[in-house]
């Protein structure tokens, strides 16, 4: 019987070269997940280094603007390095370092998640390479510069696309030649088993502790929890403890870029269909003969092809509803929130904010609607400047 | 009989290794391609792999990925290569198997893809990407046709190499070191001990592939196994468009070296 399906999704279709490695990871991950002294190690990081927990913000300008319901922001834009991909990359990276691993690599689109396995390694003192689109090097430069300045080498991809696809093509070729001294840090709840699992539960805290957070704050569980969705691991980390939870209504919101009727979007659920990317079988965008079509979306971190299996599976039983959002909503969110709280979100993040303003309208005035704002926007400044016609270049 | 098993059995008899180049059908053309598989099995060459190309081809180096992209470009698909293998078919017996993604079958169709490998008369079919757990969905579809499913074995596969190796059928693609695909210069020493539990095991003849790729590979690895598997070498000369003479004669620098380091071995034995 294989392993690691969530349903008919999942799986671990990889090269044979890679499965004694994706064994012995998910060893030494259930050791480590049952190992008090690994969790008391990665619980004083997140609280001391990473600056958990994020608050659960009631946002009461939004609230009034939307009109309705009552509306809160659970701020992962808050997190050591500005998103919620460190939960994930410190939690890997000390799991490596318990491996015996000298190396970690990352597989980047936007940069956050190269950021964020950079930091990790500079913490943790191991050596790190960071495979990069060389496409979305160019769009991220300052994020290349960054993971520069923390010690990581950036590898530029130039193969297929040229963008966060192929980057992970190029981590998983790179973890095939030296999977005896290098861990692989996914981004994202894909790849082949254990990582959906294990990128899930490394970022349910975000789930967790906003439990805990809306029950302090109105006695109750929330009615809506909004999160966006590219592979799907800010979503998955605050969805997974509720998912039992029928009364809370869960929304995934991917990037329909220029529009679902263009071929310039990245809303893989509701546009794709089943094969098998990277090691999982999934939603995927992609021709008859199964070759994986380009995507697009103002959002580098949403630009994906596939989504996390666990993902594939809530859409197959119903549990939580996919959506999308445009471009121009999620800029026009973007703003939205930048003017009325002062929190310029992520634009990956703005796609959950923009589709919450579609839903407002529609539901009770005493519904509880939470919001993950997965990362902060100050990545994005640029490319919103620059689309303004802006100039902010010294 | 399948006529994988038909072309060892006669190797076999003769003292023979097997050569077994690859090439990505529709690189750059289908007719191209066809022309190449007569220059391969006219120098020597006893089976001959063919690649179907996808976008994302997780266990291939640059050279085999570049290939991919051409053949995409040039139109290949599932379809076209069926096509192309029926025509080949009316001149050759030579044993052809498909190196196939998994995504690709599965967007095909399952039944749909065993049924045209036996209409069009292909014998086998590696799937880089479908390891020992994952291969129930389509192995015993194709144990029916009667297709083999090729199954691998690398350096890093350790106690899983006998459970793998006693069940394969057609023969064992042995992957030599680790990584994708590529021309290596040297091979680890660790690859005589990797082959010889291999062959321990191995219930069909065995099958060496991943960075070979010239005459004194033949000679330093041709003892390890059944049979070698060149693909980047050839594929980089293909790229570099390639007369069919000069992949002739590439082909057979090859079998000149492979023959002779067998005939050296069983000289010394006799």
């Amino acid at each position: 019987m294989n392993k690691g399906r969530f349903g008919r999704f999942g799986g671990q279709y990889v090269p044979e070269t890679l499965m004694n490695a994706l064994d012995e990871l998910e060893r030494a991950y259930n050791e480590a997940m049952a190992d008090n002294s690994f969790m008391e190690e990665l619980g004083y990081y997140l609280d001391k280094y990473v600056g958990r927990p994020t608050p659960l913000y009631f946002a009461k300008r939004l609230t009034e603007y939307l009109g309705g319901g009552r509306v809160y922001l659970k701020r992962e834009d808050l997190n050591h390095t500005g998103a919620h991909k460190i939960n994930n990359a410190l939690g890997q990276g000390l799991l490596a370092k318990r491996m015996g691993k000298k190396r970690l690599t990352a597989e980047t689109g936007a940069g956050q998640h190269g950021v964020a396995a950079a930091t990790a390694a500079a913490l943790l003192g191991m050596e790190c390479d960071v495979f990069m689109g060389r496409e979305d090097m160019e769009r991220q430069a300052l994020n290349v510069f960054r993971m520069e300045l923390l010690g990581a080498r950036v590898v530029p991809v130039t193969s297929g696309t040229a963008t966060l696809k192929d980057a992970t093509n190029e981590a998983i070729r790179d973890w095939v030649s030296n999977v005896e001294h290098t861990h692989y840090i996914i981004g994202s709840v894909v790849g082949p088993h254990p990582y959906p699992t294990m990128v899930r539960d490394f970022q349910r805290i975000i789930g967790d502790e906003t439990r805990q957070q809306i029950i302090q704050a109105e006695e109750r569980l929330p009615d809506h929890i909004i999160a966006c969705v590219g592979g799907g691991s800010n979503s998955m980390g605050i969805f997974y403890p509720f998912v039992s939870d029928d009364a809370v209504k869960l929304y995934g919101v991917e990037a329909a870029g220029l529009g679902l009727d263009t071929d310039k979007h990245a809303a893989t659920i509701s546009k794709g269909n089943v094969g098998v990317l990277h090691g999982m079988m999934t939603y995927l965008l992609q021709d008859k003969y199964g070759q994986i079509q380009p995507v697009y979306s103002i959002s580098a971190g949403l630009d994906y092809p596939g989504v996390g299996p666990e993902h594939a599976y809530l859409h197959d039983i119903g549990r939580v509803h996919y959506t999308s959002v445009t471009d121009n909503e999620a800029i026009e969110a973007f703003e939205m929130l930048s003017r009325l709280e002062g929190i310029i979100p992520a634009l990956e993040s703005a796609h959950a904010v923009a589709y919450a303003a579609k839903l407002i309208p529609q539901i009770s005035k005493d519904d509880i609607i939470v919001i993950n704002i997965s990362g902060r926007g100050d990545k994005d400044v640029q490319s919103i400047a620059k689309l303004k016609g802006v100039n902010i270049d010294e | 009989m399948n006529r994988i098993d038909e072309r060892f059995d006669e190797l076999k008899r003769h003292g023979k290794k097997a050569l077994i180049p690859f090439i990505t059908a529709g690189d750059p053309d289908v007719e191209y391609t066809m022309n190449t598989v007569r220059a391969l099995e006219s120098a020597g060459a006893d089976i001959i792999e063919l690649g179907i190309p996808y976008s994302d081809p997780l266990a291939d180096g640059p050279v085999i990925q570049a290939s991919s992209q051409r053949a995409l470009k040039g139109g290949m698909n599932l379809d076209i290569a069926f096509d192309m293998v029926q025509n080949l078919r009316i001149n050759t017996s030579i044993p052809l198997v498909f190196l196939i993604y998994y995504n690709c079958i599965y967007q095909y169709g399952l039944e749909k893809f065993v049924e045209q490998c036996g209409k069009a008369g292909v014998d086998g079919a590696i799937v880089p990407d479908l390891p020992y757990e994952e291969r129930q969905v389509l192995k015993p579809l194709l144990d029916d046709a009667p297709v083999y499913f090729i199954s691998m074995v690398a350096p890093t596969s350790a106690q899983r190499i006998k459970e793998i190796a006693s069940s394969a059928k057609g023969f064992l693609y042995c992957v030599s070191s680790l990584g994708v695909t590529g021309e290596r210069q040297a091979f680890d020493s660790n690859i005589d001990a990797f082959m010889e539990k291999v062959n321990l095991y191995s219930a069909v003849p065995t099958a060496l592939g991943f960075g070979i790729s010239e005459p004194q590979h033949m000679r330093r690895l041709g003892h390890l196994a059944d049979g070698l598997i060149v693909g980047s070498a050839l594929v980089r000369r293909i790229e570099q468009k390639a007369s069919d003479r000069d992949i002739y004669e590439f082909m057979r620098g090859l079998r000149l070296a492979l023959d002779e380091c067998m005939e050296q071995t069983m000289g010394n034995n006799s």
